[in-house]
């Protein structure tokens, strides 16, 4: 019971961050709050899922494999926004 | 409330796929192309086809994704080519429907129960001394298709290659890369490949018992390779190099040997004699994972010019 | 209505839309994602096929699955190979379509 309500209040919680990061990447003006928005929603949204859904998990290799995944999806989001803002700036659309 | 999730899964599916379709901006459709491949994947799991939903996120998405930016990428300065005529669309939107409306009336009018192979598997599985039964398949039961389709690849790379200009032939193929040393670029072409390498063979080894194999694998060693190589990190070899064409026939050429002791030991090709099934079957993935990793990566097309800096 | 005929009828729609795809774009690389789109089309529609197989302890018909891998790695290769062809179309020619155009004399495929 105590292990549903977890699940479901850290779920819900990472759900809202994917929402709040989805709206952000369809109703920011400019391409950079846009990938503001998208990076909140890979980092904290999928890291409150993954937190969320450990006590179901039979093992401590699946625990760790989920939080490995986070973990990657941690790197790889921010290293891939970095590159995606150095094309905007190399664009010229980007206005300090 | 899983009928629910299907639903929404297959609308999004529907829309992604129209939005490919129907878009103007060939960019974005390529980018949408992508997304398509992600939530497809979503779709294999949903269907218990977890072999198939890592290959189809892996190269469905990833590396066909790659393929098409790139492709695009070159494309950009092309001249706009005319937009379809009124009676193209006609035939078009007549042709589409008529499919879909037959293949959906064929759906709907399948036997009960449908036919399928899936107790033969489980039956004869043990014989194999594998337990991930898509394993099984590939290189047992129907491993002449799996010795095919490895000769597909090897084939479908020579026809790429020998459509490069006279001018470049042999040469290494694309220019090589060069990014800032200090640049987020070099940076994750650094500290990922190792990362990816040990992800790789894990998937590999882990794909004889378990969602997995060489071809999950060998996608995720070719785009580390591509990672280093876009990076600067690393150039390609010149398509006379003596290590890679070995390695592009070490798969086939294992699998033929292989195939050649099944003849040996029972009577038919690619038979494989129950004591050594397991021992036989890895040896076939061992030689096939440099062929795949080497053709994945080459199919992409090389840039030909340097990027900026990054 | 079970979820495999759920899928089944998706995959019918995009097979459905990637040949409007396939016909009603011009430029060849709309053409290959069009094409690539028929082909997971027919990709899921064999995945219906397997799940409604689905018996013995399996989620599904691990035949079909695996030739399905299989058909993906080759569906990449080919796209790969059309890509390709279409890159070099452009370099010999600048001409990014396979429409009619009359010869051109200015643009002999180099030597």
């Amino acid at each position: 019971m105590l292990l549903d309500l977890w699940t479901i209040v850290l779920v819900s919680m990472g759900v809202v961050f994917f929402l709040a990061g989805t709206v952000g990447l369809l109703r920011f003006p400019d391409a950079l709050s846009r990938l503001h928005a998208l990076t909140k929603a890979d980092n904290l949204g999928l890291g409150l899922v993954v937190i969320g859904l450990l006590p179901r998990l039979t093992g401590i290799a699946d625990g760790a494999k989920m939080i490995f995944v986070w973990l990657l999806v941690m790197l790889s989001g921010a290293c891939l926004a970095q590159l995606v803002a150095h094309l905007i700036r190399q664009s010229g659309d980007f206005k300090p | 409330m899983t009928a629910w999730l299907d639903s929404a899964a297959l609308i999004l599916l529907i829309g992604l796929a129209a939005w490919v379709v129907l878009g103007r901006n060939t960019f974005a459709a390529v980018a949408g192309f992508i997304a398509y491949g992600m939530l497809l994947g979503l779709v294999w799991v949903e269907l218990q086809g977890i072999d198939v939903a890592m290959t189809e996120a892996a190269i469905g998405g990833g590396l066909t994704g790659a393929l098409m930016i790139g492709a695009a990428r070159r494309l950009k300065s092309a001249a706009p080519v005319a937009p379809a005529t009124a009676g193209t669309l006609v035939i078009a939107i007549g042709v589409g429907a008529a499919m879909a409306a037959i293949l959906a009336a064929c759906v709907l009018a399948l036997p009960n129960p449908a036919p399928s192979l899936a107790s033969l598997v489980a039956g004869n599985i043990a014989a194999t001394g594998v337990q991930n039964p898509i394993t099984a398949v590939l290189l047992a039961f129907r491993s002449m298709d799996t010795l095919l389709e490895a000769v597909v690849l090897l084939l479908a790379l020579i026809a790429v290659w020998s459509l490069a200009p006279d001018a470049e032939w042999p040469g290494r193929i694309g220019v090589p890369q060069t990014a800032n040393p200090n640049g987020i670029l070099a940076y994750i072409a650094r500290v990922l490949p190792p990362i990816g390498l040990v992800i790789g063979f894990y998937i590999f080894w882990a794909g004889a018992d378990q969602p997995g194999g060489k071809f999950q694998a060998a996608t995720i060693l070719a785009a580390m390779w591509l990672l280093i190589i876009s990076a600067g990190l690393g150039k390609t070899p010149p398509v006379s190099s003596r290590w890679l064409r070995a390695g592009l026939i070490a798969g086939p050429i294992g699998f033929i040997l292989v195939g050649a002791y099944g003849v040996a030991s029972t009577g038919a090709f690619l038979g494989l004699p129950a004591a050594y099934a397991k021992p036989l079957i890895v040896t076939i993935e061992i030689a096939l994972l440099p062929t795949l990793t080497l053709i994945l990566a080459l199919l992409i097309p090389p840039p030909l010019r340097k990027r900026a800096e990054a | 209505m079970t979820g495999a005929t759920l899928h089944g009828l998706a995959a019918a729609i995009l097979i459905g839309l990637g040949v409007f795809g396939l016909i009603a774009h011009a430029s060849p690389l709309r053409k290959i994602l069009a094409f690539n789109i028929v082909g997971s089309g027919v990709f899921l529609l064999a995945g219906a096929l397997a799940r409604r197989g689905a018996e013995a302890g399996f989620g599904g018909d691990p035949v079909l699955h695996a030739i399905l891998i299989t058909g993906i790695v080759v569906a990449f290769s080919a796209t790969a190979m059309a890509t390709a062809m279409l890159l070099r179309l452009r370099s010999v020619t600048d001409r990014t379509t396979l429409a009619e155009t009359p010869p051109r004399h200015d643009a002999d495929p180099p030597a």
